[in-house]
């Protein structure tokens, strides 16, 4: 068996699927942040393979993957002071009883 | 490297990347579903390798399997309430569905699509080229992510801040 694109594709389209279920079937907000942390790395994967199979000598898809975990660390920074604010607040990290904002 | 080689290090990688991730989504303990986390990222890290992306294998170690893994730690450790439990959501069983479908649609699409492959060797060494790329043509991007962090760093302090 030689590893194709597809090969990675799929493990890339998986990891994302598992990611999304994490963050609607969990409760915790510390467990969906890492479910989406999941989510973009699948995305990174996906660039990546891009980047190697479609434009080998063009390094475009590694950039652009570079940009993402950069943007993922701020999220990841951001969303954490976010829950820290919320536990501070409300005691909880549960999802579903912080809903002052639900309609 | 050898083709062997690589297809067994795609199978090891792929598998522990999946294993982990499913880790983190089923696991009631908190701090064991970061560490399946971090396998996974670490995981990740080798994937990018047998794609030839070796700066990106080292800076997904750096960022995610340490920092962002490290975070994620703290934040549990600052957070958790062991005797809460960790219960699902009402909505596993749909999002179990929507998941599913998603995979099954995005496993076909990568199956199906004729992709336009380019039969040439990947650049040996990708720090060069990265580099070029990053102070060429992408300078602007690369100076707004870097305001991006400076204004994410700031606001995670003023959120985090006891007052």
């Amino acid at each position: 068996m030689t590893v194709t694109l597809s090969h990675y594709l799929i493990v890339a389209g998986l990891l994302f699927c598992i990611g999304l279920y994490g963050a609607l079937a969990r409760r915790n907000a510390v467990v969906i942040l890492m479910s989406i942390e999941l989510m973009l790395n699948a995305v990174n994967l996906n660039l990546v393979a891009f980047s190697r199979y479609l434009t080998p000598q063009v390094i475009t898809g590694q950039v652009w993957a570079v940009f993402i975990m950069t943007i993922a660390a701020a999220e990841a920074a951001v969303g954490l002071a976010i829950v820290l604010a919320i536990y501070r607040q409300r005691q909880t990290v549960s999802a579903e009883e912080v809903d002052l904002m639900k309609w | 490297m050898g083709d062997v080689a690589l297809t067994v290090a795609f199978i090891v990688f792929s598998a522990a990347t999946l294993v982990g991730a499913i880790g983190v989504v089923t696991i009631r303990n908190l701090f064991r579903a970061a560490m399946f986390l971090a396998l996974s990222f670490l995981a990740i890290a080798g994937l990018y390798i047998t794609l030839h992306a070796d700066f990106l294998g080292v800076v997904q170690i750096l960022i995610y399997a340490g920092a962002v893994a490290v975070l994620i730690v703290f934040a549990i450790m600052l957070t958790h309430r062991p005797e809460r439990g960790n219960p699902p959501s009402r909505f596993r069983a749909s999002a179990l569905i929507i998941a599913g479908l998603l995979a099954i649609l995005m496993i076909w699409a990568a199956v199906q699509t004729t992709w336009p492959m380019s039969g040439q060797p990947p650049l040996d060494a990708t720090v060069p080229a990265l580099a070029q790329a990053l102070f060429g043509p992408y300078v602007l991007p690369f100076e707004v992510a870097s305001v991006v962090l400076l204004a994410a760093m700031v606001g995670a302090i003023v959120l985090a801040r006891e007052d």
